[in-house]
């Protein structure tokens, strides 16, 4: 934060010292700093460095920058291909519903538990409703298709008890999309709920009070007071979610899907792997495009919501 | 907030009612799904395949257990996922630390660089196969070092750290430190670390848990079976029901195909199970840990 008075300026009575020697000052701490800079700069942008074959034809034997250039040809092959219309369509469609299922959910609960006067039971409620977080994806996939086997999973037991066919849900195309979404809500609810239990605990009490003191009830207090003080911290994490739009993930998708519900479960993530790890035709330079393509437009929304929620006065990431 | 001393009016007392119905029903939604495998995970194969079991063990038994226990796979990735959540948390502290202090030095030149150097990587990324050809050109495929180094540094982490050290380092312990001839590394070592374990424990925990559950990175960049973390093992048994019937009928008797198929079954709610509970006996004695965690990173994010 540049202005603020520091260490530095205390003890060097704020005389002007070179840059050099700002630098030399704080050798050792660019010393801790080197190792862990220089993972990020190998893992994080070398990659971006190698993101260029999304224009070039890669060849292993020559390399990223031996490889020949072809400018936007693979560009023009994927959004000219048969898969792209159904590719953006569902990873949009998934990543919506995520967000219009995923919101509500952690802010109620954090409402409610705001509101329980028994400590037992508050931290009850909390335990376990955060303990599926801990659940690996794997197991999480692994319990849904126990729950939902057409023959021996239990929801199938209760659909046959009640008189219905039972449902094959993994081979529905029209049912992945809700057994993705709503297993997900299940996981995160009480994760994403601990951050607005933290910014309902910091609401100045003195407002609580003095709209006691002009008789609100508990609801009203509960929309006056509680949800706009959770409202920047609602948008923040709304802007971070746009950033991350189109990242569906390869892990629990890839997991769920099989050929009976591919028509709903291929996003671009899973189509990313697919084209270049999971084909004979090892198509790097294909799918490098598909991924640059996707992590522009993430980048170009998460600044697009940040702008728009900066000049509306709510909060904004930078 | 406290509203102990302020008696609720009749629509009060009907909206406290209300939200302790809802609450419950949240609570047991959550909640009957890991009762119900857990329960599922003691009963006769049997009794699950005919629904029986609903709440309760139905028909006691081990056998789950006792097969998810003789499978030889399942042995070696847990002791392989063991290994690599050790050594692996190991290096992502000691990394995440050495980034997170010199970043909460007010007097860091170029500090607000090396901020967005890192802060930079959680909005745009090269993509995965851009990344997955430098891990096969540094060399690491199927080896150790692939679940180890590549996202050794935790972002997120990181700017948790540094708002902890920020916020819980007074600047006039380094003035006075300094004054004595205290180097940066002796301070990092004799003041800060001591003072910061409980952000050093939500950091390893954060961690940790990420290496255990991890599947992803194994299942790109591990090819032998020696190798595979428990998460590559469970992939292969839940989702890809690939079970080996041999291992098997070592522990029971398994002649007809409807026994083998709920044993099998059986052995798949066993192993969620022993997949899970590790994380769940170690995640009540924590949880404040991590809800510090979260609110420390909502601080400032």
């Amino acid at each position: 934060m540049p202005g603020e008075p520091t260490t530095e300026t205390f003890r060097s009575g704020g005389t002007g010292r070179t840059r050099w020697q700002k630098i030399r000052k704080g050798r050792q701490l660019y010393l801790m700093l080197a190792l862990p800079v220089l993972f990020v700069i190998v893992f994080n942008y070398v990659p971006m460095y190698g993101a260029q074959i999304a224009f070039k034809n890669y060849v292993v034997t020559k390399g990223i920058w031996g490889s020949e250039w072809v400018g936007f040809k693979h560009f023009h092959r994927f959004v000219n291909s048969y898969e792209y219309w159904r590719l953006i369509r569902n990873t949009l469609s998934i990543s919506l519903y995520s967000l219009i299922a995923g919101f509500p959910f952690p802010i109620l609960l954090a409402l409610s538990l705001n509101y329980v006067r028994s400590l037992a039971f508050k931290k009850s409620v909390q335990m376990i409703t955060y303990a599926p977080y801990f659940i690996s994806v794997v197991v999480m996939v692994g319990i849904v298709f126990e729950l939902l086997d057409p023959r021996k999973g239990i929801v199938n037991h209760v659909i046959q008890a009640l008189g219905f066919e039972p449902v094959p849900f993994m081979a529905k195309a029209g049912l992945f999309q809700s057994i993705y979404v709503w297993s997900g809500v299940w996981q995160m609810v009480g994760f994403s709920c601990i951050i607005y239990l933290a910014a309902l605990a910091s609401i100045d009490p003195a407002l609580h009070e003095s709209a006691v003191i002009d008789g609100a009830s508990k609801l009203r207090r509960m929309w006056h007071v509680d949800l706009p003080g959770i409202m920047p911290i609602a948008v923040i994490l709304l802007i971070i979610n746009m950033g991350h739009m189109l990242d569906v993930g390869y892990e629990k998708i890839l997991l769920m899907q099989n050929s009976l519900n591919l028509r709903t479960s291929e996003v671009i993530d899973t189509y990313v792997y697919k084209v270049a790890l999971n084909s004979p035709a090892m198509n790097y330079s294909y799918s490098t495009l598909i991924g640059l393509f996707k992590s522009v437009i993430n980048l170009a929304l998460l600044v697009l919501v940040n702008q728009v929620a900066r000049k509306t006065r709510q909060a904004s990431l930078w | 907030m406290d509203n102990r001393s302020i008696r609720d009016s009749g629509g009060d007392r009907w909206f406290t009612a209300l939200n302790y119905i809802v609450l419950t029903l949240f609570l047991l939604s959550v909640l009957y799904p890991l009762i119900y495998v857990l329960s599922a995970s003691f009963s006769s194969p049997d009794a699950i395949v005919s629904g029986r079991v609903w709440l309760w063990p139905v028909g006691f038994t081990l056998d789950g257990y006792k097969a998810v226990f003789h499978h030889k796979l399942i042995g070696s990735g847990f002791r392989n996922s063991l290994f690599y959540m050790t050594a692996g948390t190991t290096i992502n502290v000691a990394l995440t630390i050495l980034a997170a202090y010199p970043m909460a030095r007010k007097d860091l030149y170029g500090r607000h660089l090396f901020m967005f150097l890192f802060v930079f990587t959680t909005m745009f990324s090269g993509g995965l196969i851009p990344f997955y050809i430098l891990v096969r050109d540094l060399g690491m495929l199927n080896t150790v070092w692939a679940m180890l180094l590549p996202g050794a540094v935790g972002v997120w982490n990181v700017v948790i750290t540094r708002t902890y050290f920020q916020t819980s380092i007074p600047d006039e312990m380094l003035e006075a430190a300094q004054l004595d001839g205290c180097s940066d590394f002796t301070f990092v070592r004799k003041i800060v670390l001591p003072l910061s374990m409980p952000i050093i424990a939500v950091i390893t925990l954060f961690y940790a848990v990420g290496h255990w559950n991890q599947y992803f990175s194994a299942f790109i960049f591990l090819k032998s079976q020696n190798l595979y973390p428990l998460q590559i093992v469970l992939r292969e048994i839940l989702i890809q029901n690939n079970i080996n019937m041999d291992m098997l009928s070592t522990v029971v008797d398994v002649q007809s195909a409807a026994k083998r198929e709920g044993l099998s079954n059986l052995l798949k709610y066993s192993l969620i199970v022993v997949a899970t509970v590790p994380l769940m006996i170690v995640y009540p004695f924590v949880q404040k840990h991590f809800v510090k965690g979260v609110m420390i990173g909502s601080l400032k994010g």
